[in-house]
């Protein structure tokens, strides 16, 4: 399994042709309390960098944008509950979509995690 | 480190943790300050505080399958309780009426009482909106009258009266847009807004189908006129440029800018909530502005009701002017008033867009704000606006030497003072000032808005304030601000001595309770 | 000037703090030639309390007030008696005076009374939950065909020939600039709604239809059976109420099945005002929270653990999503949501189900009397409060010589339908608790003798 990141602070991990999807415990700690989560649906067919899914923190809604191409496979319906599992778990128990990747090439335009850690550091 | 309070009488109610346990009463209650329950725990279905007579028939047999089952179960409560319940709740509340209200950007000024008494006048309040002509030509008159104090005091050729808001003012100052943009023929479909715009003009251009782009401030919080203008082109349908804008500014290079977008093909609306720092001194009218919303509850003093209602009429160029939304009120050559509907639309409102509201807008919002106008005349106005300019640049100058003020090295301010929280100590920001500033007994700032600056805090006094009202505040002001600096922990806990201390935002938007459960 | 404190000193001294030589020094950013150099030419100077109130006072009585005549004009707004009390709190500064509730800790008193609206509003609509309000019923109708686009992820509204012609119009407007398809049905001269139309509309795009209850005409469609239609291939009922007493006497629509209910809540509280301001009611199901347009309050607790309410769910609106919120809207109707809040508290469950029956009853004693004239037909027997009458002759002429005589005898068809053939003889009339047996009396005379006569 390799995980890659966005410098929109989502992270994706890859086993074979199966993307798990989350944002970056970096990005839950500046987004603050997680209120809700607005999920994609399962099935739907998305580019990478479109918007699929929001994330509501009490002042501010933001955008996911999906790393890689593909057909959604799965969501995490544990946040509908639970959104704070975004907070307290962001890169693990608080994935947000699995996705079959359609083009795994899209991959090489991503961090790796010394990369990411470098680009936080850096802003 | 200054007292908390400056008659040296510190409250230590509910506080608990510092100072030791707090005071405890049986009803709950402390003096004046009152707990109310909810009526749903208060009334009953079969209580009431208004005696109905009995029906004098049964319902109509064809009725029978469309009967409710049972009352609706909505709690009554008899007028004595009733009142209580309301008044008890009123005392929750902070308004202008207690005190300053100093919210940039939303020219909370006093309401003059006399509005209140002339929108109740049974010619106004009890008349229906689809009498006979012949039977409402004094509210036509109205409505005239106050378009043509708006067209005149704006420079503009025409009003479309019926927006509830300035919201839905936008909403119809771009349809305008695209209305003249298909008359043209033409498929322009990008509105341009500044990035310090307020919220509602990105969602209104959305809303009425254009794509939003953003253009960026320069350093001195102004529209970034050459970022503008190098965006110009025959996708851009306009601009929308709040003016004096969010930061409290003159945009001083509108009538470029309305020059430029013109030259592209493109039209200028103009965001009029700012509207009250400039009434009787400019007229948007010679800016090049082709629409503008006038938030009557803003600069023409309508009581802002906890929340609304607002209204919005919004003026119109030439240009524009055809597309205006029914229904429409004109007065003819003779003098005498028309009201133009779908039904005689043909009599000169033939472009007309369609309609925004089911009948003739905010009229108790239009007698209100006439009564208004007509107080202040044309002399009152300008002053109106030169004391509201007055009173933010004296905060200004009076707080900046604690508070940074990003833009103020560049020039007076407008109607409103716009500071930021840098330089306070570690940890502290501008929501410690704010919910400090309850504890003064104010009610805070416009904050983090306009996003351009960080932190930001907007203080808008308007002209209803007096010197030794603004300089308690200033005091207040500049009190909070060296607590802040100075690190002062009880900050963080503020406010200590309104009704609620900090309420629990998050939970309520995890678990969503909106309604009462038995 | 009675309304600015700042005395001619105090403006010196201040602009001595500012350091400014003059007034004029503070617009320096006006560009010179932009500036006016004084009072606007030709507008009158300032005016004291007593001369402005002669002059509204005189503009009011150029108005025939609804109190003062025989009065039966219904079509979307209703005159009923607010209790003197309503008037009286709403004036109270503390709720008059405040601002939308950003600072929830001293604003409680206007947030408890929205959580006690939504709950009202749910609990008469028959739904899950309810917002803190809207502009009208108009714009509230709008909004739930959006909503229900957005649900449904389908773009095609079914609007009931039954639904007012004015909600139709602002529908059609707004739809024609977001590119949403509305299919309107015609309005006919029938005595039943339009329910089997409504039925035969819905296909696999449709997002919603829209059905007034009761409808404009007065009739009462069945909810259940449209409701049942529409779920069959995944379109929502938006039910549209004009007339919120007419829920004292008949079923909630939430309870037959509609998704969405959205109304005009003037009749509670706010008075009829020429048209505004007026409040948008606006309830639906649970599980649509997320998608709702307008302001919602919720319960929450403080630091100290006390039951408090916050504006809630704020990421969905303007200020936050900005181009992507669910509504550009940004006010309420907040004070016209108290005043209704309060009427119906006034009333309570039992006291609005006896204001309805009165309502209704007042109406069958208007239609008993109306129809004994020769050239009046009742158009339809299952009514609330309002009903259509056809007359033998225009109604649109009808109305205007009957507000001459002094009697202000409902609204024409022909005017709410100016471009429908075939509807220009029907009057629609209403009549609620305030009228009295001498106001039906008057209106029943005047009203032959317009008719007795005339050729058909």
């Amino acid at each position: 399994m390799t995980r890659y990141f966005t410098e929109d602070h989502e992270w994706i991990d890859v086993e074979g042709d199966l993307g798990t999807v989350g944002i970056t415990d970096y990005a839950q700690g500046q987004l603050g309390d997680i209120t809700f989560v607005d999920l994609p649906a399962t099935g739907a067919t998305v580019s990478k960098g479109d918007s699929v899914s929001v994330v509501d923190s009490v002042k501010a809604a933001s955008d996911i944008y999906t790393p890689a191409s593909g057909t959604i496979t799965e969501v995490n319906e544990g946040l509908a509950d639970e959104p704070e599992l975004v907070n307290t778990d962001a890169e693990v128990g608080g994935w947000l979509f699995r996705i079959t990747l359609s083009d795994a090439s899209e991959l090489g335009s991503l961090m790796d995690e010394a990369a990411y850690k470098t680009y936080v550091e850096s802003l | 480190m200054s007292a908390v309070n400056a008659a040296g009488w510190k409250p230590t109610m509910g506080e608990t943790g510092e100072g030791g346990p707090a005071m405890q009463t049986a009803s709950g209650d402390y003096g004046l300050m009152l707990e109310e329950a909810l009526i749903f725990e208060l009334g009953s279905a079969d209580k009431s505080g208004v005696d109905i007579d009995a029906p004098e028939r049964a319902p109509a047999a064809g009725l029978a399958k469309f009967l409710r089952k049972g009352a609706p179960a909505l709690p009554g409560l008899t007028e004595p309780e009733a009142v209580r319940h309301y008044t008890r709740l009123s005392r929750q509340n902070y308004a202008i009426d207690l005190g300053p209200f100093p919210l940039g950007s939303c020219t909370m000024k006093h309401n003059p009482r006399l509005n209140e008494k002339m929108a109740r006048l049974p010619g106004f309040a009890d008349v229906h909106p689809m009498q006979p002509q012949s039977t409402v030509e004094g509210a036509l008159e109205v409505i005239e009258q106050l378009a043509d104090w708006l067209i005149t005091l704006t420079g503009m050729a025409s009003v479309a009266m019926s927006p509830k808001a300035g919201a839905h003012g936008e909403l119809c100052g771009l349809l305008c847009i695209r209305a003249a943009l298909d008359a043209r023929g033409e498929q322009r479909d990008v509105v341009l807004v500044p990035e310090s715009a307020h919220g509602t003009n990105p969602a209104t251009a959305a809303f009425a189908g254009f794509k939003v782009e953003s253009i960026p401030a320069t350093p001195d919080g102004r529209v970034d006129v050459e970022a503008l203008k190098a965006k110009l082109g025959p996708n851009v349908a306009g601009v929308m440029i709040t003016n004096p804008n969010t930061c409290g500014l003159f945009e001083p290079e509108m009538k470029a800018i309305g020059d430029a977008v013109h030259a592209a093909g493109g039209y200028v609306y103009c965001d009029g909530a700012n509207f009250n720092a400039i009434v009787g001194k400019v007229r948007p009218g010679d800016l090049g502005v082709d629409a503008m919303h006038i938030n009557l509850h803003k600069t023409f003093s309508t009581p802002h009701g906890g929340g609304g209602p607002g209204a919005g009429p919004v003026v119109l160029s030439e240009a524009l002017a055809p597309f205006a939304p029914l229904p429409f009120v004109t007065r003819g050559a003779d003098g005498s008033i028309h009201l133009v509907e779908e039904e005689n639309r043909g009599e000169g409102h033939a472009q007309a867009f369609g309609r925004m509201v089911a009948f003739h807008g905010q009229m108790g919002m239009f007698t209100r704000a006439l009564t208004y106008i007509l107080s202040h005349g044309a002399d009152g106005l300008r002053q109106v606006a030169e004391d509201a300019v007055l009173n933010a640049n004296y905060v200004l100058r009076s707080c900046e030497d604690v508070l940074p003020a990003p833009f103020a090295k560049s020039g007076p301010c407008m109607h409103e003072a716009l500071f930021s929280d840098a330089g306070l100590a570690e940890g502290f920001s501008t929501l410690d000032i704010a919910k400090g500033l309850i504890d003064e007994g104010f009610h805070p700032m416009t904050v983090y808005f306009p996003l351009v600056v960080k932190g930001a805090m907007l203080v808008e006094p308007t002209e209803t304030e007096s010197k030794a009202g603004l300089d308690r505040f200033i005091a207040s002001l500049r009190s909070l601000a060296e607590r802040a600096k100075a690190g002062d922990q009880s900050l963080h806990s503020a406010p200590h001595f309104a009704p609620r201390r900090r309420l629990d935002e998050t939970q309520a938007a995890r678990k969503p309770v909106l309604v009462w459960q038995d | 000037m009675r309304y600015l404190p700042l005395s001619p000193a105090e403006r010196a001294e201040m602009l001595g703090v500012i350091g400014a030589a003059s007034v004029d020094d503070l617009f320096v950013d006006v560009p010179e030639a932009a500036r006016l150099n004084g009072p606007i030419a030709d507008l009158p100077m300032h005016a004291s309390e007593m001369a402005v109130e002669r002059h509204m006072t005189r503009l009011a009585a150029k108005n025939l007030s609804a109190g003062s005549a025989p009065f039966f004009l219904g079509a979307g707004a209703y005159r009923h008696h607010v209790p003197a009390s309503v008037d009286h709190l709403i004036q109270r500064g503390e709720f008059l005076t405040a601002y939308t509730p950003y600072q929830p800790e001293i604003a409680q008193g206007t947030l408890q009374v929205l959580f006690e609206f939504q709950t009202q509003v749910a609990r008469l609509f028959g739904t899950d939950i309810a917002n803190a309000s809207m502009y009208d019923g108009s714009t509230a109708c709008w909004e739930a065909i959006l909503m229900a686009a957005r649900v449904t992820r389908k773009g095609k509204a079914v609007l009931s020939g039954g639904l007012h012609p004015h909600y139709g119009e602002v529908v059609r407007t707004m739809a024609r600039f977001t590119g949403d398809e509305i299919v309107s049905l015609d309005t006919d001269l029938t005595a039943e709604p339009d329910d089997a139309a409504v039925i035969g509309a819905i296909d696999d795009k449709t997002s919603c239809v829209v059905v007034q209850y009761p409808d404009v005409l007065g009739r009462i469609p069945d909810l259940a059976a449209i409701a049942e239609a529409a779920h069959a291939t995944g379109a929502l009922l938006v039910a549209v109420v004009t007339e919120p007493v007419a829920l004292g006497l008949i079923e909630a629509p939430g309870a037959l099945g509609a998704d969405i209910v959205v109304g005009e809540g003037q009749s509670l509280g706010v008075g009829l005002q020429f048209g505004g301001p007026y409040l948008g009611l606006f309830g639906c199901r649970e599980k649509f929270v997320r998608q709702m347009p307008g302001r919602l309050c919720g319960q929450t607790v403080d630091a100290e653990g006390k039951r408090g309410f916050v504006l809630t769910l704020s990421t969905r609106e303007q200020h936050i999503r900005r181009e992507k919120a669910t509504s550009n809207i940004c006010t309420n109707s907040g004070l016209c949501a108290l005043a209704f809040s309060i009427h119906l508290t006034l009333l309570g469950g039992k006291g609005l189900a006896q204001l309805a029956a009165v309502n209704h009853a007042k109406a069958q004693a208007l239609v008993e009397r109306l129809t004994r004239i020769p050239g009046v037909e009742l158009l339809n027997q299952v009514y609330f409060n309002e009903v259509t009458l056809v007359l033998s002759r225009d109604a649109r002429e009808v109305v205007r010589e009957l507000a001459d005589r002094g009697v202000l005898g409902g609204v024409s068809l022909g005017r709410l339908f100016p471009v429908a053939d075939g509807l220009h003889k029907g009057l629609l009339v209403a009549a609620t608790e305030t009228t009295t047996s001498e106001d039906i009396e008057t209106f029943a005379t005047e009203l032959e003798a317009l008719l007795v006569g005339v050729p058909a």
